[in-house]
């Protein structure tokens, strides 16, 4: 979606501070591809220092740094077309990789499946959760996490943290995913005080800061007092509801720095973890499973530390409820449940716990939401 | 003596843009020597990672192939004066239309003729979406560059709402897209290459609308509109079919990209068409002075500037912006460059005494 060709302030900053970072090391021709035993190549489809979904990925990346006898090659703003087939082809053929993260939704279909068919002997794991059985390759894996989760937690610290009882809530796209993000949040903010209301705005992409920062400034002109948002560089939310003086829950990875007042807490991925087991179990020359999927209790999601907005109560709530995610004890989905249009959606008595297969279709907004599936 | 004049004049056309492309390379080694890093170094992984092994051509040529029909779409209005900067939104049309009509299409057809369907659709589509903009310039003066880049912004409204509308797939939960095209029905590499057929319709495409612009009545008329407008009327012209058949000519170009992405790349029409080929094709276009063999060698070096982007940010750790700024220097010194057409005495035929 980038213009490919234009030099943006942004582009051009981040470009100085990376490369005024990098004069003080000495490099050499090769240096990492003579040094190591194994190579890992990650790919990311933005700036991986863009405070979200991408930095998550990098910060992962970045754990397996440290770990002796690897080799990690990354590269950033890779678009979803035969570009990314090439990244990774040219990171087996020119660096040697042998294990590939792919991590952008979507890099699954058909790019990873069709760069995994050509090279069966190498490993080729995917972030999204998209695996199956028998329809795709068994060099190919596919890992996720139960976000909602810690979504769930954020709707708590924010219900406490509101006054005018409305939070809002900035996504992309209506899609499952998302959907799914928005009904936690609000229901975990509805534990506390039932009446609580969501007001959602999508904004039609994954990146669109001018329309994430237009979104943040139209909720809180009608009177939102917590956001919280589903796109992949939750920056200009959260800076902007600093700026206007409003709290904020993050989203992907922390941007605390960002609003060292109002952050309340965040859902966060905790891909170090995730990453370190991958490698320890390729390394170690162990079966890699094809699907791994997780919560908080697996550690494949985090919640960012505190702000100091939050009070002693609302603190020992979200702790309570944490600790029975940890003990996998916490069902979010616990009827009855009724959507924004008044159709019950899980019946009275029925739940659908963090693994159920219908999670992973969610059409519906939950009671409380304001806003439409159809965005 | 007319002769000896063309072979100055080819060898001008030919030796400047070279100068100005060593001349950029210079200052880009010099912009990688204040950031800290060895330039020689730089150029020689950019020499691997563009066209150093075999796997690296491959990658160039597989870049370089949506980049030429891209540029298409700019260079032929070009040659009518016209500055029409919405290959992108024809693009998307195209990719969309074609993944269209592959859900129309029935079942068990002859792949050729579903995939000939999908081409067709595809540049019907983006045809008529530039074709749009040429009608728009000729009967009401609105102007081209504005409307084409605007009618873009329309083109990927469009395509996400058909994506997330009527045509999405049912089973495309977090990634909406139209229903698959098929694996059986998808456009194949050439013999021996890891390069979509693609590559091949550019360079057939360049080569035909190179023989319609220099070489038949139809593309003089047409470079005479380029040279004046009011002249070219007098002259008893069609401007406007003249126009409007070349936009439509250009806006297929791109669309025949978008179908080759949907039928040879994603196998579905989603947001992945949007990946500014159109944009960068405008950039080819005018460093190939919007001649439409010279397309060819410059979507070429493009994409080999692409391909070996990835292994500066792997090897050396320089930012993904790296490439940008090389694409802008090399923009900004082959316009400049532009100024010395003429200049050189060498180049000049010697009047006769």
């Amino acid at each position: 979606m980038a213009n490919n060709f234009t030099i943006n302030r942004r582009h051009f900053l981040r470009g100085l501070a990376a490369t005024s970072a990098l004069s003080a090391v000495a490099v050499t021709p090769l240096r990492q591809a003579l040094a190591a035993t194994i190579t890992v190549g990650f790919v990311y489809v933005g700036a991986r220092d863009d405070y979200g979904y991408n930095q998550a990925h990098a910060e992962g990346a970045a754990a397996l740094k440290k770990l002796p006898g690897l080799n990690v090659v990354e590269e950033e703003s890779v678009a979803e077309t035969v570009a990314v087939q090439k990244t990774m082809e040219s990171m087996i053929n020119l660096d040697g990789a042998t294990l590939l993260f792919p991590t952008s939704f979507g890099y699954f279909d058909p790019h990873m499946l069709k760069v995994a068919q050509k090279y069966p002997d190498l490993t080729f794991l995917h972030c999204g959760g998209l695996w199956s059985e028998g329809k795709h390759p068994a060099n190919t894996g596919s890992y996720f996490g139960y976000i909602d989760e810690a979504q769930y937690l954020s709707g708590i610290a924010a219900a406490y943290a509101s006054k005018s009882k409305k939070l809002g809530f900035i996504a992309a796209i209506p899609i499952p995913q998302v959907l799914r993000n928005i009904n936690s949040f609000t229901l975990g903010a509805q534990s506390v005080d039932p009446s609580i209301t969501t007001q959602v705005i999508f904004t039609g992409g994954w990146s669109l800061p001018v329309k994430e920062a237009e979104a943040t400034n139209s909720l809180i002109d009608q009177g939102v007092d917590v956001v919280t948002c589903h796109v992949d560089g939750p920056k200009v939310v959260v800076e902007t509801a600093e700026k206007r003086g409003i709290y904020s829950c993050g989203y992907h990875a922390s941007q605390a720095p960002l609003a060292p007042k109002g952050y309340l807490t965040g859902a966060e991925w905790n891909w170090s973890k995730v990453y370190t087991d991958y490698v320890n179990m390729f390394m170690a020359g162990k079966n890699i499973p094809n699907l791994v999927r997780g919560g908080l209790k697996e550690g494949v999601v985090k919640t960012s530390p505190y702000g100091p907005a939050v009070s002693a109560e609302a603190r020992k709530h979200a702790d309570s409820v944490k600790a029975q995610f940890m003990k996998g004890e916490f069902v979010i989905y616990k009827g009855p449940i009724k959507d924004n249009k008044g159709n019950t959606v899980i019946a009275a008595g029925a739940s659908q716990g963090q693994t159920d297969i219908k999670l992973e279709s969610m059409d519906y907004l939950v009671e409380g939401v304001i806003g439409d599936v159809r965005s | 003596m007319a002769n000896a004049g063309r072979i100055l004049g080819a060898l001008e056309a030919l030796t400047i843009p070279m100068l100005a492309l060593a001349v950029s390379m210079v200052l880009f080694g010099a912009f990688v020597m204040i950031v800290g890093v060895d330039p020689v170094e730089v150029y020689a992984l950019m020499y691997k990672g563009a066209f150093g092994t075999s796997f690296s051509i491959q990658n160039t040529l597989l870049r370089a192939a949506p980049l030429i029909l891209a540029a298409l779409c700019t260079a032929l209005p070009a040659q009518l004066g016209m500055v029409i900067i919405g290959g992108e939104g024809a693009l998307v049309i195209g990719g969309l239309a074609a993944a269209a009509m592959a859900v129309i299409l029935p079942g068990g057809m002859p792949v050729l003729v579903f995939q000939g369907a999908m081409v067709i659709a595809g540049m019907s589509a983006g045809g008529a979406w530039i074709g749009i903009s040429g009608a728009l310039r000729h009967y009401r003066g609105v102007n081209e560059t504005i409307s084409s880049l605007l009618m873009t912004y329309i083109a990927i409204a469009i395509l996400n709402h058909m994506v997330f509308g009527p045509l999405r797939d049912p089973a495309s939960l977090n990634h909406p897209s139209t229903q698959p095209i098929g694996d059986e029905n998808m456009i194949g590499t050439i013999p021996g290459m890891d390069v979509h057929w693609g590559l091949i319709f550019g360079i057939v495409f360049c080569l035909f609308t190179y023989v319609l612009m220099y070489r038949t009545t139809f593309g003089f008329s047409a470079r005479m509109v380029g040279g004046n407008v009011r002249a070219a009327a007098m002259s008893g012209l069609p401007v406007g079919k003249l126009l409007i058949i070349t936009c439509v000519i250009a806006g297929s170009a791109a669309g025949l990209a978008g179908a080759i992405e949907v039928a040879a790349v994603h196998g579905a029409a989603n947001d992945a068409l949007i990946a500014g080929y159109g944009y960068t094709g405008i950039l080819v276009a005018f460093l190939a002075r919007q001649n439409p063999l010279a397309v060819i060698p410059v979507a070429i070096l493009l994409g080999g500037i692409d391909a070996s982007g990835g292994l500066l940010q792997r090897r050396l750790d320089l930012p993904d912006a790296t490439v940008l700024v090389l694409q802008g220097i090399i923009f900004v010194v082959i316009l400049a460059s532009e100024t010395l057409f003429g200049r050189i005495k060498f180049f000049q035929v010697k009047e006769a005494a």
